[in-house]
């Protein structure tokens, strides 16, 4: 067993070797390094091949037509050309936008950026399991709606959100509806023949492909039409220029083949060692599952382990790569604002750890693991003036704190 | 977040750990800072009739950088007076640990343990 132990395939996974190899076959002078808008030559024919199977492949996963998708740089760019580009060309419709507190900051951000062009945006409050109420979203539901964008999967928490009924909601009104699909995809079964979704973010570094390389779904039927935010040739049907990265795009394409092939034996593997680590921990006192029970993906599990400090706590977990919702790993000096809109205490929201397992995870990783998180929480908790009040039958709430 | 490998030792062997009754009135006792902001140290100072830190424990929630200024204040204060033991502050505690600056304010809060404690002693005459 190598150390330290990976746990944080939420936040990235590594290239699947497949994948890697796929990748390598397209940039050398041997192999397809051509642009596949050239086409004048074998060379450019040859890369606009490959890039028409690679969406194809991204396409099969969630039953999509080719056509659909267009590749971008990542999530982010996927969900800014979403947001900003549906806002800006329906914006003669309304300008009055929906989203939810616990989106990723890509959506997020974007958002606060439409605020500032002038756009109103509501963020919508999400239930303790972090899922959105649906008779809160449609009374936020107005007549100049243009836009609702409710992410899959969350990446703290791992709750799944119901599109399929937040899409019919929104289909009925005619506001266009976008979903974050980074922590999904390959995850959880997608049929966008089925679903009322209209556009849909993908990343391929969430799902054993490269980083630098994403999509974007844009629905065809009805017709789904964006303000461009790259200019340029007019690559990717004018939605999206620049010249395409084949071996990013090549390499994401055999991902989410692999992901297809494989979702059921992931799903399952993953499960297996959610249920081992949660065996191992469960008895621990004071411990607390964020997020939803029924609705969630296996990979991403978020436990709150009361009266420790979190990046204390992955101080002494250093055999494992896992992240924190403590403001102290973080950049600001608030807690996770994902785990604070939940309403958790700020104590609780201080005290998560992100565990997050995947396709390569083993059995000897989590036991490992399982050993380390229990001696770690005994060693801090005896440390702790908190667990020592806690055990004393003190009521923190009681007690007036000086904030600093 | 790269710490110093004395901020890692002190996190990793804490000294002076525990808890003495803090009823007893040669016990000064210090708790600063709050949970919301994610540190918060219990300092105790255990102080002889002439005035001097005969020893000292320390319980602390935070971060690595938390634990180990506690950690650090519990054997600087040791042997001092009360007088000695007030003029610590928390520029000596970050150079030793060679705290990045983003986590000065966990030496600020041991600084202020002491002086909370020694505030708790003086209330206790």
């Amino acid at each position: 067993m190598k150390l330290p132990i990976y746990l944080d395939y939420a936040a990235t996974t590594p290239v699947d070797p497949r994948v890697a190899e796929a990748m390598m076959q397209c940039l050398t002078m041997d192999g397809t390094f051509g642009n596949p808008a050239s086409r004048s030559h074998r060379f450019g024919w040859q890369a606009e091949e490959l890039v028409d199977i690679a969406r194809n492949n991204i396409a099969d996963l969630v039953n999509a037509d080719p056509r659909e998708i267009v590749f971008t740089s990542g999530a982010t760019e996927s969900n800014n050309l979403a947001i900003k580009g549906a806002a800006k060309f329906y914006q003669k419709k309304g300008k009055h936008v929906i989203t939810a507190k616990t989106e990723h900051k890509a959506v997020l951000d974007t958002c606060r950026e439409l605020e500032r062009q002038g756009f109103e945006v509501t963020y919508l409050d999400v239930l303790p399991n972090g899922l959105v109420d649906l008779n809160v979203l449609e009374s936020a539901m107005r007549d100049d709606t243009v836009l609702v964008s409710i992410m899959h999967v969350n990446n703290e928490i791992g709750v799944v959100q119901d599109i399929e009924k937040i899409g019919e909601l929104c289909r009925a009104r005619k506001i266009v509806f976008h979903v974050d699909a980074a922590q999904s995809a390959g995850k959880l079964p997608i049929d966008l023949a089925e679903l009322k979704v209209d556009l849909m973010s993908f990343s391929g570094h969430k799902i054993y492909g490269p980083k630098g390389i994403g999509a974007l779904f844009v629905r065809r039927k009805p017709r789904i039409r964006l303000e461009a935010q790259m200019h340029g040739g007019g690559h990717e049907r004018g939605f999206r220029s620049g010249t395409l990265a084949v071996h990013q795009i090549v390499g994401m394409g055999e991902a989410f083949r692999i992901a297809k092939e494989d979702m059921e034996k992931d799903t399952q593997h993953i499960l297996e060692l959610r249920a081992r680590l949660w065996e191992g921990v469960k008895d621990i006192e004071e411990i607390y599952i964020n997020g939803d029970d029924k609705h969630f993906v296996p990979g991403i599990f978020n436990i709150s382990f009361n009266f420790v400090e979190g990046e204390s706590l992955i101080m002494a977990l250093k055999d494992m790569a896992v992240s924190s919702g403590s403001a102290c790993t973080s950049a600001s000096l608030e807690p996770s604002y994902v785990l604070r809109a939940l309403g958790l205490t700020d104590e609780l929201a201080h005290s998560s750890i992100r565990f997050s397992i995947g396709r390569f995870t083993t059995e000897e990783e989590i036991d490992h693991v399982i050993g380390q998180v229990n001696n770690a929480i005994g060693k801090l908790r005896e440390m702790s003036p908190l667990w020592e009040m806690f055990k004393d039958g003190i009521d923190l709430n009681t007690i007036e704190w000086e904030a600093h | 977040m790269a710490y110093s490998d004395k901020v890692i030792d002190h996190y990793e062997n804490p000294r002076n750990v525990g808890s003495f009754d803090k009823n007893d009135p040669s016990i000064a006792t210090g708790m600063v800072g709050a949970p919301a902001c994610g540190d918060v140290m219990k300092l105790q100072l255990k102080i002889d009739e002439a005035g001097i830190i005969e020893d000292a424990k320390f319980k602390t929630y935070g971060c690595g950088s938390a634990i180990a200024s506690s950690s650090l204040v519990t054997e600087w204060v040791k042997g001092k007076s009360i007088e000695e033991a007030q003029k610590l502050s928390n520029t000596e505690i970050a150079e030793e640990l060679a705290l990045p600056p983003v986590k000065i304010h966990c030496s600020i809060l041991a600084e202020d343990a002491i002086k909370a404690a020694i505030a708790d002693y003086n209330s206790k005459k």
